[in-house]
Parts: C-alpha cells; structure tokens; sequence
C-alpha cells in the first residue's frame, strides 16, 4: 500500500498506477474479508470439497453467485441446475462489460480477457470511476489491473481462511458475517446518489426486489435492476435540465 | 452427490459456472464492434451499478432469512444497514461505513440474541 510513497514513481507511471488502483480499492477488500471468509466456512459446511471451493474462488470470482451455489450445493441441486443460476445471478456482469467497452477499446485481446475476468461489482465500480476521469492520463488499464489484483488476491485467500476455519469451528457460519455484503454494498451505492432520477431508480430497484423475491432463480434480481434503469432513464426525461443530469 | 474429496459432478459444475461468469464479463468486446448500441442504452447503463447493488441490497436486510419481510427494529440486519446509510450519507467514507457498521450489526445481533435490550 505504502510503496507509492517508498519509491518514488514517476506520477502516472504504470506501476504507480497499478498502485493506485489497489489503494482506491482498499475499503471494498477489507469488506470482502468477512464475505470470502465466510464462504470458505459456509462452503466447508455444506459438503463442498476443499478442491471445489477454492476453484470456484480461482476460475468463477464471482461472490454472489459463489454464495448462492454453495446454499444449491447444500440443498442437493444437480450441476447443471447451478450453472444456470450461477448465469442467471452473473447476468449483470454483462452490462459492465457494456460500460467497459469504449474504455477497453485500443487494448490487446489479452489485455480485454485479463480485465473481463476481473470484472467485479468492486473493480468495476472502482475501475469505471478512473475511466470515466478526463485527465488525459494513458494506461488506466494499469489501474484496473491493480484494482482486480488486490481483490482477486484476497478474495482467494479468504476463502482458503474461511476453509480452514469452517473445518475447525464448524459453528462459524452462524456469526452472521453475512452482513458484509449489504455493508460494502451500501457503501458502493451512496456515492452515486447525487441525481434525481438516480434516487428514483435505485428507490425503485428495492421495491421491485421486495415485490419480486419470490420469483425463482433469483429473477427477480434481475427484474429489479430492470425496473431501475428504466425509471432512471424515464425521470431523466422528466427532470430534462442539465443540472439533473452528470 | 457431493460427498467425495473431488467428484465429477463438482468438477463439471466449477468449470461450467467459471465457463458462464467469464462468457458474460466478455462477450460485450468482441460483439461491440459489430453494432453499434443505440444511445438510450448507453445512457441506461450509469444506473445499472447502483440498481443492481440496491437490489441485491434490501432483499438481504428486510428478508435476512427467506422470503418473510422483517421490518422490526429488532432485525440487526436493518439496524445495521441504517447505521451504514446514514454514517456513508454524513462522511462519505467507504472504509468507515462498512467498518462502523459491521460493528454495530454484531453488537446487535448479540444483543438482541441475548435478549439483554
């Protein structure tokens, strides 16, 4: 973390960068320790190998999906059956991947894998927030990298800590760590409430996501976020003048 | 079905959840440049953050266990997200939100475990 500051960088380098991206990304690791540390021990509980988990953390890094694939898991839910929750609930990952294309444009087909892997809530949220930045600043994708680095690092190494852990307090699951994703989560979202039409949108989405928890496969995560980008766009309308609209 | 140290039917289900996760975070990229999004899609996309997140959100405060609304003030999960809404609302300190808060979640739960308010 402190190393931007031990050696000196030339500001905007690549590697000062890199750094960047990982120290803007602090706050949401240290809210994804009690998350991933939870899903080791949640995992370990309900019967999932040592080896499954922690490939779920390496090749899928997705929470959520991760999360709910353990409760599927738990409740004897054949494999194909998760995959396609797992697609259901990872769906709004597409749309940062729409966000992301303009930015991602000039970069190597290696480089858009490397990133789209990493394509987080966090990073994005990070990540999207440096892009945006119109500083004439080259090599954000450094800053990205960085940001994905630190994240996919300890998310893996929570998760081997929840693993460990579960085995020998079997007990852990019920702390209610739990309560770190909404944390972060909220944390992510009061930055953006600036605008009319976004208080209307994310007002709507959890309205819409009370009135449609009951629709299966987590849908109605889906028919939610929906909802809120539609009011969003139609209050846009509404409010037209320019001071509504960043 | 899932009882052996590394069984086939784990394997198949890593591999087809990494398999979906990383088809989705990409495939915009080497599709974009063959159409071109009309504009009001791109405008839509500022609100996809915060109304996915919201959604993901307050079904896991207001139902923390099941589809059964829970808006009393004995729900730790509410108190604590109140807690968070109002600390990021006044410092706008992500850290300090997310740190605060858990703490005043545990707090409560062990509290209102225990029966001691």
């Amino acid at each position: 973390m402190s190393m931007n500051y031990t050696f000196s960088f030339k500001n905007n380098s690549f590697l000062y960068q890199f750094f960047e991206g990982a120290k803007d990304t602090f706050p949401l690791v240290v809210g994804a320790v009690p998350f991933g540390i939870i899903f080791g021990t949640l995992a370990a509980t309900a019967g999932l190998s040592s080896w499954a988990t922690m490939g779920m953390s390496m090749f899928v890094f997705a929470g959520s999906s991760q999360f709910v694939a353990v409760s599927l898991v738990f409740a004897g839910t054949a494999w194909p059956m998760i995959v396609l929750t797992t697609f259901v609930v990872n769906l709004r990952h597409m749309l940062y991947g729409a966000t992301m294309v303009p930015f991602y444009k000039h970069l190597s087909p290696f480089w858009k894998i490397v990133l789209a892997f990493g394509l987080t809530d966090e990073t994005f949220a990070v990540s999207v927030n440096r892009y945006s930045r119109k500083d004439g600043v080259t090599g954000k994708r450094y800053y990205n990298l960085g940001s994905m680095v630190f994240m996919y690092t300890n998310w893996n190494l929570c998760t081997f800590i929840g693993l460990t852990a579960g085995k020998a307090f079997p007990g852990i699951s019920r702390w209610g760590l739990d309560f770190a994703m909404p944390a972060t989560f909220i944390g992510m979202v009061i930055p953006y409430l600036v605008t009319k039409p976004m208080w209307a949108s994310v007002v709507t989405a959890g309205t819409v996501s009370i009135l449609a928890a009951g629709l299966p496969h987590k849908l109605g995560l889906m028919a939610a976020a929906i909802a809120g980008v539609i009011v969003g766009l139609v209050c846009e309308k509404i409010f037209c003048n320019k001071e509504e609209l960043i | 079905m899932f009882d052996m140290g590394i069984s086939l039917n784990e394997f198949y289900m890593v591999t087809g959840m990494a398999v979906v996760t990383f088809g989705i975070r990409y495939i915009m990229f080497p599709i974009s440049g063959r159409f071109k999004f009309p504009e009001l899609f791109n405008r839509g996309l500022k609100y996809v953050p915060p109304a996915v997140l919201t959604a993901i959100i307050v079904p896991s405060v207001l139902m923390p266990h099941g589809n059964t609304l829970n808006l009393k003030l004995t729900n730790p999960y509410l108190v604590g997200a109140i807690a968070a809404c109002v600390i990021g609302g006044l410092f706008k300190n992500l850290l300090l939100t997310i740190v605060v808060s858990m703490i005043i979640f545990l707090v409560c739960q062990w509290a209102f475990a225990f029966g001691a308010v």
